[in-house]
């Protein structure tokens, strides 16, 4: 193998060689720049469906009411259903064992928050300390709201990293006090959301302080938990399913909504969903890489094709070098080492031509289901050495095969 | 040189089974140069192939060298080949993607020998043929001629004890084999022993001895009065 004289030999016939080479070396090349595509988008899709999902805990139920859209019991259709911290305290107690995250919000949309000369409309929201793992925030500075900013009606508040880049610019925010609706609040800290800028530009204030200052009574505008996981995420998702009816049916007995007025109330779990999109890339990464191995196997076929070619082809060789005194295994290492070395040196390209690609495109793509395409780069280095060591089996058949052709009849060979 | 007692040899064909040597006994001292001869079917060249290594007597005894050579298997053969043998084909057999120079020094890529020697050595043979200026050409841009003598500097390289030259004119015209011949006969002249399987009396005449094969047997081994190719050239 680490013979140079070998070595020189091979070059010397892949260089006199061109098109055998090139067209060898294309097959091998474009496959794995193939899959390296394939895989990379599927990873993309994965990423940014995933990303998508992450904005907010994929195991979550979230509370929200209407007016009512039917009459019960006596009541008229098209009366407003207001939850109250009563309903938030009985779920909570109710189904403690179910949850892990429990929350409720009041809030204001489109308020009007100022520090110094900027201004802006952000979606301002009272809500419970928990809220900061239902919504995924991450703590960039500071700290989110506490226990005791609830029990206080503390005038803090939590403000998203794009509020805080549009307000404070470079400064730092921590300990500044913004204004809303002309009432100050000490920011407390600054969170970031895989979401994106969307899910940034919210402010968060404790539900207590929010609700005195907007006239909110023990009104709650929504509540939203999270269910305990499990090992089993089929379980999981039907405790979901479980809590999130057994929730609704709490909720329209108390507050007297017809059991079919599906309006007025509205439970939604994003487990299901989860679980849906979960098993879509699931798919979708399967048929990638099925296709993927597809192209593989036919570059190892193609691959394979072109030894008996080229075997075929160089028959007559064969049968001169022997003549001339070479012996069998001299001639299988020949054609194996020049057959690995090809597919070895245009898989290498083929990887990196993709990689390449990846890295370019990749970052240009501006769809919120495909993010950061990429490839692992063992995944894409074991397929290329699988393929090499495919083709050098698939090669060395023939080119045992020639090596037994007795001299005399390869040398009949016209 | 070389010993053969009552060599036979048989190709089966399906069912059919053609007796192509039927016992043939012959000996040649160093330095000869002999032709053998007989019409296309007698088995001259299956007994140049047998003496050449590159197929295997049914029955009978061939020692090369004093060297018994029987039951080799296929790496043995390689290697004695390329010590003993040199061959020169009708056909040229030179690889079509190397130059003349890179084919001369092919059998000395299988002695082992490094890449400077083979380069010093090949372009010594090839100036031996007298082509020493056509050295970095291609057999492709080579005559007819030129191919063949750049096969005998090829079959001359690994400095064989003998060398085996298959119809060596067979696919040249008249001008060209005589100067090919030319060439074989001053090799000879030099002590190498030449055995020359052909059909044309001329070319038979210019060797020393002309063994005379009909239908698998030797009819006729005689030495005769060697013809020089030098007055036709």
């Amino acid at each position: 193998m680490f013979n140079v004289e070998r070595w020189q030999e091979i070059f010397e016939t892949l260089r006199k060689n061109k098109l055998r080479t090139f067209l060898t070396g294309l097959s091998v090349a474009s496959g794995i720049f193939i899959l390296v595509i394939l895989l990379g988008f599927s990873s993309g899709i994965e990423n940014g469906v995933t990303t998508e999902f992450q904005q907010d805990a994929t195991n979550r139920v979230s509370v929200r009411t209407r007016r009512t859209t039917k009459g019960y019991k006596g009541l008229n259709p098209g009366r407003r259903i207001q939850l109250k911290d009563e309903d938030f305290l009985a779920l909570s107690n109710n189904y403690d064992e179910y949850l892990e995250y429990r929350s409720a919000s009041f809030s204001i949309w489109g308020g009007q928050v100022a520090y110094k000369n900027e201004t802006g409309n952000y979606r301002v929201q009272g809500v419970l300390p928990d809220n900061q793992f239902i919504e995924n925030a991450d703590i960039g500075r500071g700290r989110f709201l506490n226990n005791s900013d609830i029990d206080e009606s503390k005038k803090v508040a939590v403000i998203g990293n794009k509020v805080k880049k549009d307000l404070f610019k470079d400064e730092n925010p921590i300990s500044k006090y913004i204004s809303i609706f002309g009432i100050n609040y000490k920011v407390i800290g600054v969170y970031y959301d895989p979401g994106g800028e969307r899910e940034e530009s919210q402010i968060f204030l404790p539900l207590t302080a929010a609700r005195n200052a907007f006239n909110g009574g023990d009104n709650i505008r929504d509540m939203v938990f999270t269910v305990k996981m499990s090992d089993n995420f089929d379980e999981a998702v039907k405790r979901s399913q479980n809590i999130t009816l057994a929730i609704e049916n709490d909720l329209k007995e108390k507050h007297i909504i017809a059991p079919n007025d599906v309006a007025a109330i509205r439970v939604n779990n994003t487990l299901e969903e989860a679980q849906k999109i979960y098993s879509l890339i699931d798919t979708i990464k399967a048929v990638f890489w099925f296709i993927g191995i597809g192209t593989i196997v036919a570059g190892i076929v193609g691959v394979g094709n072109i030894m008996i070619i080229i075997v075929k082809e160089r028959t007559k060789e064969i049968g001169i070098r022997k003549a001339l005194g070479a012996v069998p295994s001299s001639i299988i290492a020949m054609i194996l080492q020049e057959a690995i070395f090809v597919t070895m040196l245009s898989g290498l390209f083929g990887l990196i031509a993709g990689l390449g690609l990846l890295e370019i495109v990749g970052p240009q793509v501006d769809s919120p289901f495909i993010k950061y395409p990429q490839v692992d780069f063992r995944t894409a280095i074991t397929t290329v050495f699988i393929l090499v060591g495919a083709g050098a089996f698939a090669g060395f058949i023939p080119a045992y095969r020639a090596a037994k052709i007795k001299p005399i009849v390869a040398l009949r060979d016209e | 040189m070389i010993q053969i007692k009552d060599l036979h040899k048989s190709y089966h064909m399906g069912s059919n089974s053609l007796h192509v040597l039927k016992g043939i006994n012959f000996n040649v001292k160093e330095g000869e140069l002999v032709s053998i001869m007989g019409s296309s079917g007698s088995g001259k060249s299956t007994l140049l192939n047998i003496l050449g290594m590159l197929d295997e007597a049914d029955e009978g005894s061939y020692t090369l060298d004093n060297v018994p050579i029987k039951n080799l298997n296929e790496k043995i053969a390689a290697r004695y080949r390329n010590e003993f043998l040199g061959f020169v084909f009708q056909s040229f057999n030179l690889i079509n993607y190397k130059s003349a120079l890179d084919n001369v020094a092919l059998p000395l890529f299988y002695k082992g020998i490094t890449r400077k020697e083979r380069s010093e050595k090949a372009a010594h043979y090839l100036e031996k043929v007298g082509l020493a200026e056509w050295s970095h050409h291609l057999p492709s841009e080579l005559s007819g001629g030129q191919k063949q003598r750049v096969a005998i500097a090829r079959a001359l390289a690994s400095e064989p004890k003998v060398l085996l030259a298959d119809e060596p004119t067979g696919a040249l015209d008249t001008k060209t084999s005589y100067e090919v011949m030319d060439l074989i006969q001053g090799i000879n002249d030099e002590g190498k022993t030449i055995l020359v399987v052909t059909h044309e009396d001329d070319i038979a005449h210019m060797t020393k001895r002309i063994v005379n094969l009909k239908d698998g047997l030797i009819i006729d081994d005689s030495t005769v009065e060697q013809v020089r190719a030098q007055q036709y050239v």
